[in-house]
């Protein structure tokens, strides 16, 4: 990890994306330093998984530059670095959760040992040799992330990895993301639960294509002068509204 | 592509398969099933039908069932989001491809194997070439039975989509591939276009084993035809795999 210059590890520059007839992300700048958890959080609809697709090189892009770790964001280089976690749990069904990760793993190149690790990460041990389908949401979701854990990927794009999740497994995931971020490892995390804002380093608010905040908690709280996240954002939300309904009349 | 990724990857599509006892017995058993109904429905009635569609049969079997069978697992590779996933990894389109051309080939060679015992040790069915030949053969028409539902999933949204594929690629096929009508026979424009399609030369590759002893210079330029299909197919198919998506 010493051979890489930037102190950034993810930069875009004018992203411009356009699905359907639709500006998904009319013109989005932003950089995200190494080492930290950030925070990508608005209302759905609003963009979030869009750039997050960008960011792992899978979505057709418009206009603008998107490069992770000092490259072109899906190029060669990155795929082994990058770990990408969809929002719709995408493992296989009828085979079990060992089976699923090994897969992944050997994919990028590493072993059996690997695998169960990132299953112990997930708390899935126990139910290592189930098949995936007969999990709960939960543990599928958990599945999931095993599979995107498992290569221990310097940048780790997650897509609302804890939805549908109990408090206690929630708080389980935020330590472990905490503690790759520890580890110099760099997570992007989606969610629309407000309350795991407290849990990031950094908070990216993005409403309809636009990033209406970028800041730590406190800075966010001091600005709108709020006492928790949730009412910040609702502040911020209502300011933008605002402001677009008055450039309209 | 990568020798690693690519056997990792049909290893764990034969897993997958492993679980699914109904699909495999389903795949070995149906075209037994045919083969001996087949021959049960001739087996009273003068002209030696059964002789003479029987080695065909062997050849379209195979092909249908592979098919089906991958276009269905691309087209879920596809949906449930793995496709994307994979594609975010060190994974190439070729490794995902062979890697699936691996998985099913073996399979068809189990299902030609038996199919092939069948016909000939249980239904009497007469081969005068190389009984490991006529294999040879099935396993290239599965082979392309896999490419082409390879590319067919590309043009598929939906189960129900891929399904009715199947009649749409392998029907037109199946009718102008001298089964029923010899192909020399056909209409002018119908012959020229039979002459195109691979499923004709996997039939007269298998009729080819059935009645002569020593048939390789008449098999191989077929299965030259039916290879440069399944490279073709194979080709087309990848390029329906993207990694950026709208």
């Amino acid at each position: 990890m010493t051979n890489i210059p930037a102190d950034n590890s993810i930069v875009v520059e004018h992203l411009h994306v356009v699905r359907g007839d639709r500006e998904v992300l009319p013109d989005l700048s932003v950089t995200v330093p190494r080492g930290q958890v950030i925070g990508l959080l608005g209302p759905s609809g609003g963009g979030k998984s869009t750039l997050m697709r960008a960011v792992v090189g899978v979505q057709v892009i418009a206009g603008g530059t998107v490069s992770v770790l000092g490259e072109e964001a899906g190029s060669p280089a990155l795929r082994q670095r990058v770990g990408y976690l969809t929002q719709a749990p995408s493992v296989y069904g009828d085979l079990t959760v060992r089976d699923n990760v090994r897969y992944f793993g050997r994919v990028i190149g590493v072993g059996g040992d690997a695998a169960d690790r990132a299953i112990e990460a997930v708390a899935l041990t126990d139910h290592a040799d189930a098949l995936v389908e007969n999990l709960s949401g939960g543990q599928w979701s958990r599945a999931n992330l095993a599979c995107t854990l498992v290569g221990d990927p310097e940048v780790l794009v997650l897509d609302e990895p804890t939805v549908g999740l109990d408090p206690v497994l929630r708080r389980d995931l935020w330590d472990l993301f905490r503690r790759l971020a520890g580890d110099g490892r760099t997570v992007l995390v989606s969610s629309h639960v407000m309350d795991e804002a407290v849990r990031c380093d950094r908070l990216l608010l993005l409403r309809e294509g636009v990033i209406l905040s970028d800041s730590t908690l406190p800075e966010l709280l001091e600005r709108t002068g709020t006492t928790d996240a949730e009412q910040a954002f609702l502040a911020l939300i209502d300011e933008a509204a605002a402001r677009d309904g008055g450039a309209a009349a | 592509m990568n020798a690693r990724i690519t056997l990792a990857t049909a290893a764990r599509i034969l897993r997958q398969l492993r679980g699914d006892h109904r699909t495999v017995a389903l795949m070995i058993l149906v075209p037994v099933v045919l083969l001996g109904l087949l021959a049960w429905i001739y087996a009273d009635l003068p002209g030696d039908v059964f002789n003479r569609i029987g080695p065909a049969l062997l050849g379209v079997f195979p092909f249908v069932v592979m098919f089906i069978v991958t276009s269905i697992a691309t087209l879920r590779e596809r949906t449930s989001g793995t496709l994307e996933r994979l594609l975010t990894t060190p994974l190439n389109k070729g490794d995902l491809m062979v890697g699936y051309a691996l998985a099913f080939g073996s399979m068809a060679f189990l299902q030609a194997v038996v199919a092939t015992g069948f016909a000939v040790w249980v239904c009497g069915l007469e081969i005068a070439g190389p009984l490991g030949l006529l294999v040879v053969v099935a396993l290239f028409d599965a082979l392309l039975g896999t490419a082409l539902g390879l590319l067919a999933s590309g043009f598929a949204r939906t189960e129900f989509q891929a399904v009715q594929f199947m009649p749409a690629f392998v029907l037109p096929q199946f009718l102008l591939c001298g089964l029923l009508v010899p192909r020399e026979l056909l209409p002018p424009a119908l012959e020229a276009i039979s002459d195109v399609l691979p499923l004709s030369y996997a039939v007269d590759a298998m009729k080819d084993v059935t009645v002569q002893t020593d048939p390789l210079s008449d098999v191989l330029p077929s299965l030259g035809v039916i290879a440069l299909w399944i490279v073709l197919s194979l080709a087309l198919g990848s390029l329906t795999l993207r990694r950026r998506t709208p």
